[in-house]
């Protein structure tokens, strides 16, 4: 039997108490102190926690927002004093962006390690901006899964990063070339710096614990690397400059991620120089000429891009960006076009938020997807907008780092439970096979003119 | 050619001849209020203490918000759910102006803006209960019954009525659906409207719910579903309204189940979770669930994806009829999900011998599914409809099937879209519990399982539903249901249901935010 990969998720509360996203208010004054109390009869076991506060108020009094408005005391309530209501500071959570929802589905990944799982039906809005519009497409009888649930554990969510010829050539002595340096990770993400605040030592720490843990990558500033790092775990980040002085890093790494420039084909050689087993890739900005970039970069012999979009998912550089969901869909389009798309590895990050948005990119276009944002949020970010290293309500940087580092393993590991979901349901059996395969997708705009197009306003 | 049978044949001529005769139930509204002490509604009414219990607010108000039973010194503690509001104080019975003691206020109710999400909203959440309660459309004060706030697909749909007055009486609206349009020599069977309850299982509901479900189909001449988990004996009395299902965990599936009822029922995907298949937690699966699903109790039960031996379409057709030679009266219905390729998947169970293609869609489900499918996998039914409905018409055999859609719908408006767009009918769900009292909490697989008493098998939570007062409500949700198709109906023009199918012209988009006036 093939070693499964498996990620060892951990249950791990939060730091702080729970922002929940109910209240239950209780009108006490009014209470008849009847014998059949509502309050005993609470499935969740929510009140109970009441009363311990009742008895010992050293107890923490939040227990209410635990509660799952289900209703049954508030409308049960002999002389009905208790009202629901939505937490105040629920209601200001997040951004634009990242929204109150997504904030709570990630803190809760960040603890159970587990795949979100509710009845009655989806609760959100139809569709939304970038990838909230556009849907997976699942498989009705023929299955090369063929083992349905069963079989789960045999799908592959394993990616290369690094430069695959499309062909092998031959001299008399047998295969001329040597065969270039392939890193395969089992999951197809690679966790990033932070996309606000400081990189602070604990967060880095943590981050890369969470790397090797999850068997994959943590890209860092070189500035951060002590001597007593993993290397085998560690993406450095550097400016073609920095090259010459962090030798020692470019032996030990894997991967060395070199930030984009004029010179930038000149600094690749130049690491390649130092280590020739070295995958060096590219980090770019995904503007709107991100595919023309990425054939002078192809030209000029890189073989792995990080295209960085901006923390929402969209271009940068331009006033009317597009989503990723579209973006990424023509730069892919520009290197299948060109014939090339098997010999780059195209890493793409900036607003990959939700477990659906590393299955989508993938879909769009990209071999796999950078992590940033989701790990400070499991770590218990509000994304609030304050100063996010002087007053950081939730102390991100003074972070333990064995803790932090289950937090981003158990958030990762629910994102990799939810990419198998999503290939099963696909039957596809690797994800290296989702890549590009937008006919497996549904967007928008088709879908709506196929069905509504004659339907007038 | 064999000769059709018009009659329905009973599950007594089939398979029990000696049984007792199939029960009746009378398709006949009667009030059934919210079975908590406190319904909620969108208003708060309060008395302060400075009531002195001279019942002015008794007398004038029409709504029966405040009550002073004979012999009470006090009036009761308002009924607010009844109250509509602010709005009153434009009319002469509005109780806050009454009071000569000013001690009544009005104002919304916290709970119901806490409740509810963009697609039930909580407006629909009470209207639904309202309907449950009284039978009737109408006089719910200012709730939104119609749609729900998702802003797309049905939400951004509106009926386009015709500029003249139409001529037809409500009395004259036909809403029954013939389900037999295949010259097959099976039965005909027709059900009194364009709905019929989707499946849920013993083990995923209580086995009251399941009861109440088969009543109110069998009072509406319709059918409820006994999803993928055995056929509970309480339920073979309605074998006529039951609809059971062949799904690929095969739990519960028997020749005698097969064999009692008129329509069997193909699973191979739901919507909430296409190609995942399903899972009872081990919580749910007590020693009753166990038997009925011939399995072993406190294992959790997968019921796998996909079935394991279709890999085509002749398998399919191979499986279609081994179960007609198994029950010769038997209709076939072949429920799938909405993947891209959802029109073969229809045309293929055409030639496969199917009866009825019913599609869920991905944003409806009543079990609890993983988030991410929900939201994410399969198309949501609005789209999967037209397109269906117009590759039929194109392969000439959309007059020989019927074609029913759900995953989403959750009102007799969202109904008639479906059927607009292209179905001749529609499968109802999550509508029904609602009507049963679920709040949509979404906890449905936790723990002991549904606070409400409606997903769960706990002995003591099932008590909070009685089967009488759960097959009233759903009695009248669905009176109320057919009370607004007729008007939909006749204010087209139309003298059957059947005329809307496909007529995307009754149709008009609503941009999000810039709705305009409504229908």
């Amino acid at each position: 039997m093939p070693e499964r990969y498996h990620v060892p998720t951990v249950p791990t509360p939060g730091r702080f108490p729970k922002t929940g996203k109910y209240s239950i208010v209780d009108w006490r004054e009014d209470c008849a102190r009847c014998r059949n109390c509502v309050k005993n009869a609470c499935v969740s076991g929510i009140w109970p926690l009441e009363r311990a506060y009742d008895r010992d108020p050293t107890t923490p009094l939040e227990p209410s927002f635990d509660c799952r408005a289900c209703l049954s005391c508030v409308q049960g309530c002999t002389k009905g004093i208790l009202s629901l209501s939505v937490n105040p500071a629920y209601l200001m959570l997040g951004d634009g962006y990242w929204s109150r929802e997504m904030l709570s589905t990630t803190w809760a990944q960040a603890e159970t390690g587990r795949i979100p799982v509710s009845g009655a039906g989806y609760r959100g809005p139809f569709c939304g901006p970038g990838f909230d519009s556009m849907w997976t497409d699942m498989s009705e009888i023929v299955r090369p899964t063929r083992d349905g649930i069963h079989g789960r554990e045999y799908i592959s969510t394993s990616v290369d990063i690094g430069s695959k010829p499309l062909r092998v050539r031959f001299d008399a002595d047998g295969v001329a070339d040597e065969e270039p340096p392939l890193i395969e990770l089992p999951v197809p993400f690679i966790l990033d710096v932070p996309p606000w605040g400081s990189d602070g030592k604990r967060l880095a720490t943590a981050r890369a614990s969470a790397a090797k843990t999850l068997r994959t990558l943590s890209v860092m500033r070189a500035s951060q690397i002590s001597d007593s790092d993993d290397l085998d775990t560690l993406a450095p980040l550097l400016d073609g400059e920095e090259i010459a002085a962090n030798e020692p890093l470019l032996r030990g790494a894997r991967l060395v991620e070199l930030s984009d420039g004029p010179q930038v084909a000149h600094y690749v050689k130049q690491a390649l120089n130092v280590n020739p087993r070295l995958v060096v890739g590219v980090r770019t900005p995904f503007t709107v000429h991100a595919g023309e970039r990425l054939l002078r970069l192809h030209e000029a012999g890189v073989r792995v891009v990080h295209l960085c979009a901006d923390e929402y998912g969209r271009e940068v550089d331009t006033d009317e960006p597009r989503y990723l969901r579209d973006a990424l869909r023509e730069v892919h389009g520009c290197l299948v076009q060109e014939g090339i798309r098997d010999e780059v590895t195209l890493i793409v990050g900036g607003g990959i938020a939700l477990a659906e948005h590393m299955a989508k990119a993938i879909i769009c276009g990209a071999d796999l997807v950078a992590v940033s944002a989701p790990l400070l949020v499991a770590l218990g970010c509000r994304v609030c907008d304050g100063d996010h290293d002087a007053s950081c309500p939730v102390q991100i940087q003074e972070i333990d780092a064995d803790y932090g580092a289950q937090r981003m393993v158990n958030l990762m590991g629910a994102w990799h439970s939810q990419l198998i979901e999503v290939l099963g349901a696909m039957g596809i059996r690797e994800v290296r096979r989702l890549r590009g395969e937008t006919g497996r997708a549904m967007f928008l705009e088709d879908l709506d003119r196929e069905a509504f197009g004659d339907i007038g306003y | 050619m064999t000769s059709v049978i018009e009659r329905p044949v009973t599950g007594a001529e089939a398979g029990r001849p000696n049984g007792p005769p199939p029960p009746t139930v009378e398709r006949v509204v009667r009030p059934t209020p919210d079975r908590y002490r406190n319904p909620i509604g969108p208003y708060k009414v309060r008395r302060s203490a400075d009531c002195h219990s001279c019942a002015v607010c008794v007398d004038v108000c029409p709504y029966g918000v405040h009550v002073k039973p004979a012999g009470y010194k006090l009036p009761l503690r308002p009924r607010d759910y009844l109250c509509i509001g602010p709005k009153c104080a434009e009319t002469d019975h509005y109780c806050v102006e009454h009071c000569p003691n000013k001690a009544l206020s009005v104002g919304r109710n916290p709970t119901a803006d806490a409740i509810g999400d963009p697609r039930w909203t909580s407006d629909l959440l009470l209207a639904t209960w309202r309907q449950a309660e009284t039978g009737s459309m109408t006089s719910f004060g200012d709730l939104e019954y119609r749609h729900g706030a998702s802003g797309g697909g049905f939400d951004a749909l509106r009926f386009r009525f015709p500029q003249t007055l139409a001529t037809v009486a409500p009395e004259d609206v036909d809403t029954r659906l013939e389900l037999n349009r295949r010259d097959d020599g099976r039965p005909r069977v027709t059900i009194d409207m364009p709905i019929y309850g989707g499946g849920m299982s013993f083990g995923s509901v209580s086995i009251h719910v399941m009861i109440a479900r088969a009543r109110a189909a069998t009072a509406w001449n319709t059918f409820t579903c006994t999803g993928e988990g055995g056929y509970p004996e309480r339920l073979q009395p309605y074998d006529d309204h039951v609809i059971t299902q062949v799904a690929t965990g095969l739990f519960g599936v028997r020749e005698d189940t097969i064999q009692r009822v008129r329509i069997v029922e193909f699973k191979y995907a739901q919507g909430a979770k296409p190609g995942l298949g399903g899972h009872l937690l081990g919580d749910k699966n007590t020693p009753d669930v166990a038997r009925m699903r011939q399995a072993v109790a406190g294992n959790a039960l997968f019921s796998p994806f996909p079935f394991h031996s279709v890999y085509s379409v002749e398998d399919h057709k191979k499986h279609l009829d081994w179960v007609k030679a198994i029950n010769p009266r038997a209709l076939m219905s072949v429920k799938v999900s909405t993947p891209t390729d959802v029109d073969m998947v229809a045309v293929g169970s055409y030639h496969a011998g199917a009866h009825i293609i019913h599609m869920d869609g991905s944003y409806g489900g009543t079990g609890a599914a993983p988030d991410i499918a929900k939201k994410n996998i399969a198309m949501p039914i609005e789209y999967a409809i037209p397109r269906v409905h117009r590759f039929l018409v194109e392969e000439g055999v959309r007059d020989e099937i019927v074609l029913i859609a759900s995953g989403g719908l959750r009102t007799a408006d969202d109904v008639l879209k479906a059927i607009a767009l292209g179905a001749d009918g529609a499968v109802v769900g999550t509508a029904e519990i609602v009507a049963l009292g679920c709040i949509r909490c979404g906890n449905c697989e936790s723990g002991r399982g549904c606070a409400r008493g409606i997903a769960t098998t706990d002995r003591k939570l099932i008590e909070q539903v009685q089967v009488d007062w759960a097959t009233q409500r759903l009695i009248n949700m669905y009176a109320a249901w057919r009370e607004r198709m007729v008007d939909v109906l006749a204010r087209m023009g139309m003298r059957s249901v059947s005329e809307l199918r496909g007529r995307h012209d009754c149709l008009r988009r609503v941009r999000w935010g810039e709705e305009g006036t409504d229908d």
